[in-house]
């Protein structure tokens, strides 16, 4: 885990998050900016996927549990295509609250596992 | 035919409208993080704190119950919802005061809402952000205002 990398990952996904619920609650459907918000969320995650496969083979291994970390990190791919997958049969405002709760909670997870990587055990 | 007869109208197959989906999708995340940690936790150190850790998967099962009592049509389904939903408030409140007051009894090794022992009711939900505490207060006001069809008293 690169620490710059998940520090911007966090702060993307919580404004990415605060954007949706915002355009959700002015009534906007999910459109454009919202679903491209959640689609560079879901991008970043990929990137820490990567990062996580790579990082221990070049010495960068996580204080904590590796497989705790791979459960957060799992949930959180999952969470942005079934958010996605949502607001793409339900257009309604409300789509658009829950894609951005769904960047929230990606915020949110991306911190613990930041916490895992780095703290925990340590 | 008034606004409430409208409200009821029986071709409302639907009973989560609007707001409601927002609070399904919430529940939703909960029990995908509450099992997520439970699976793992009863997994990797079950020995270090099984009351606690029993719990904990306990809840796990009682989100996805509630998620499901939520989505699915009916009255049966809606006692399920309150069921599970009054379980949870309960829960929270019980085993979040234990876990800060008395975190022996659940074998608790510290009062850490994000320690290794900690589980998603530890601290009423201070680790999810208090929201295992507001959700299901939440999820009764809702379920309050969207009895079932022939289920309103």
């Amino acid at each position: 885990m690169i620490e710059w990398f998940t520090t911007v990952q966090v702060i993307v996904a919580a404004v990415a998050g605060v954007l949706c619920i915002v355009l959700g609650f002015a009534g906007r459907v999910p459109g454009d900016v919202s679903m491209g918000a959640l689609a560079l969320v879901e991008v970043l995650l990929v990137a820490q996927l990567i990062v996580t496969i790579v990082a221990p083979a070049v010495g960068n291994e996580p204080s904590g549990s590796l497989p705790e970390f791979y459960i957060y990190l799992i949930s959180a791919l999952i969470l942005p295509l079934a958010g996605g997958f949502w607001a793409l049969i339900e257009r309604n405002k409300w789509s658009t609250v829950i894609l951005g709760g769904v960047c929230l909670a990606i915020a949110v997870m991306v911190y613990r596992m930041g916490q895992i990587w780095f703290v925990q055990g340590a | 035919m008034s606004a409430r007869d409208h409200s009821e109208d029986p071709t409302a197959k639907r009973r989560i409208t609007g707001i409601g989906r927002v609070l399904v999708f919430v529940y939703g995340v909960l029990a995908l993080a509450a099992t997520g940690r439970s699976v793992f936790q009863i997994i990797d150190r079950f020995h270090e704190a099984p009351v606690a850790f029993t719990l904990s998967a306990l809840a796990a099962v009682v989100y996805i119950v509630a998620t499901i009592a939520l989505v699915a049509p009916g009255r049966a389904w809606y006692r399920v919802a309150w069921i599970t939903i009054t379980f949870e408030l309960v829960g929270v409140l019980v085993i979040g005061s234990l876990s800060l007051f008395a975190p022996a009894t659940l074998g608790l090794h510290d009062v850490d809402p994000f320690g290794r022992d900690a589980t998603v009711w530890s601290v009423y939900g201070m680790g999810y952000l208090f929201i295992p505490l507001v959700l299901p207060i939440l999820g009764l006001i809702y379920l309050r205002g969207h009895k079932p069809r022939g289920a309103a008293s």
